[in-house]
């Protein structure tokens, strides 16, 4: 156990030199030439791959983005749509009933005219009417009274008189 | 049902251990006379560091061994470099001498003209060991694995791992990602990946070389000898110093929130937990990796403390068992002592609000 303490647990100057300058250049060697490239490479990569999901990510919140434009597009589309549809339908139904109230006039307005066309036409005729019967009456009572009964103009107005009596609007 | 088995078999093999044991203790008290076999001394032996590469030895006694450099320094003879099989079998050369017996055994003594030895100044002694070898292996070999790593990193460029990158870089992720990036956060890891990776996988790569016990180089007690994990805890312990900030400074030299008449306590206090941190550093390594290697040679020993064969199958297995265990050791040492490295940096380096 003596031999413990002393051999084991005491360091030798000799490995204690060979062991500092070992490890030292090992050190020193590896650190230059072999962890900073590797670990660089490791690191790039690294910066890569994230960098690779990073970009995967953006790219899928655009997408994304770019969706939900494309549908406020589209309702929008949509809502413009139905809203010229009903101003097309508004404008018609008022261009109809315009056209309707339009016609209804005219119509009212020819059934008018009419009417007091035929009024006039009705008084015409029945002036004519009544110088036809005048005449045709006094022919008749000449006639009738015979070739001597003259015509003149106290008769005639006599018979005008008779006429204007007679109502031709009854019946 | 699993999980049964298991605790069966681990049962099994405590009785088994420690039956052993106890027949071993016996037969150790009964053996006398003949030249006994010392299980401590070939434990000792086999973990120590040696100036020679003990491969075997033959029946006649002779020993096959490679014979390392040996360096050696004194101011009377200046630098001397030969090669260890000078000094074999207790010879002298150039008035050195490797002692085989006694409190400095195992080291290069200088004999004057009289034969005495001069047990005040000994020669210094740079020798290239077993312990510097097999380190200076694994170093080479650590290079070799992460210089060509590298170079396959630019030729991949940014592309998927291929290969020999496809095994280490997800160690090296994972020295980046659980030990350094937590520990010390993600704005200043970066400065501090190089040492931590080079401590991780210098640790790793000696703990694995040492459980494989042949041949050489590997089979060396590298990360189970003091001066190594010394020097190891003295770089954790430089490269927190030199990167503590202010906060890190005065919670040492003038501890805030504490009553002023406390101080003159906790300032020592605070100053031998700088030292005490890479000391725990360096003992748990040491420790660890140095106690498996002696079970397992324990248990080796006990076919030679009952001469027989018959027990051999199941110290087999139990010595398969406790290289499994050794294996997961070499990933866990390396592992604790990259995270305690992370974690004093982080401590030196960390903002105090």
């Amino acid at each position: 156990m003596i031999l413990l303490a002393s051999s084991l647990t005491t360091p030798a100057i000799g490995t204690l030199f060979w062991s500092a300058l070992i490890f030292g250049l090992f050190f020193l060697i590896l650190t230059k030439f072999a962890w900073k490239p590797i670990l660089n490479a490791v690191k790039a990569r690294d910066e890569l791959i994230k960098g690779s999901l990073e970009s995967a990510e953006k790219a899928r919140e655009e997408m994304l983005k770019w969706q939900s434009d494309n549908e406020a597009i589209l309702r929008k589309a949509r809502e413009e749509r139905e809203g010229i549809l009903k101003e097309a339908r508004e404008v018609r139904d008022k261009l109809i009933s315009e056209a309707k109230g339009k016609a209804a006039e005219e119509a009212e307005k020819l059934v008018e005219k009419a009417r007091t066309g035929i009024e006039r036409e009705k008084i015409k005729a029945l002036s004519e009417i009544h110088e036809q019967v005048a005449t045709l009456s006094v022919e008749i009572a000449s006639k009738l009274l015979g070739e001597k009964l003259k015509q003149t103009g106290e008769q005639e107005k006599l018979i005008d008189n008779y006429l204007k009596e007679i109502d031709f609007n009854k019946n | 049902m699993k999980t049964k088995n298991l605790i069966g078999f681990f049962f099994f093999f405590l009785l088994a251990g420690t039956t052993i044991q106890a027949f071993g203790q016996e037969v150790e008290e009964k053996g006398e006379g003949k030249e006994k076999f010392k299980a401590s001394t070939y434990i000792l032996e086999h973990i120590a560091d040696s100036h020679e590469w003990h491969i075997l030895t033959k029946k006649n006694g002779e020993s096959v061994a490679i014979y390392l450099p040996v360096i050696v320094f004194s101011k009377e003879t200046g630098l001397n470099i030969f090669s260890s099989k000078r000094l074999a079998h207790g010879h002298e050369y150039k008035g050195f001498r490797l002692e085989e017996e006694g409190d400095l055994k195992g080291k290069i003594v200088l004999v004057n003209e009289e034969g005495h030895v001069d047990e005040e100044n000994l020669p210094l002694d740079l020798s290239m060991t077993k312990t510097v070898v097999g380190m200076l292996s694994a170093a080479i070999i650590g290079l070799l694995l992460f210089l060509s790593l590298a170079r396959s990193y630019k030729k991949t460029g940014i592309s998927h791992p291929k290969g020999i990158q496809s095994f280490l870089e997800p160690i090296i992720l994972f020295v980046r990602d659980d030990i350094a990036i937590p520990n010390i956060g993600k704005d200043k890891y970066e400065k501090f990946m190089p040492y931590l990776l080079t401590a991780f996988f210098f640790i790793l790569i000696n703990n694995i070389m040492g459980i494989v016990p042949f041949p050489p180089p590997f089979g060396a007690n590298v990360t189970g000898n003091i001066a190594v994990t010394l020097v190891l805890a003295l770089f954790t312990f430089f490269i927190t110093q030199f990167n503590g900030n202010k906060a890190y400074w005065r919670h040492i030299l003038a501890t805030p929130g504490v009553p002023f008449w406390l101080l003159p306590i906790i300032i020592p206090v605070e100053i031998m937990g700088m030292f005490a941190k890479p000391f725990a550093l360096m003992v748990r390594l040491f420790a660890n990796i140095t106690a498996g290697h002696i079970i397992v040679l324990s248990l080796v020993c006990i076919i030679f403390i009952f001469k027989s064969l018959a027990v051999a199958p199941v110290l087999v297995i139990f010595v398969i068992f406790m290289d499994c265990l050794e294996l997961l050791v070499a990933f866990l040492q390396a592992y604790v002592f990259t995270l305690l490295s992370a974690l004093f940096v982080s401590l030196a380096v960390k903002e105090h609000h």
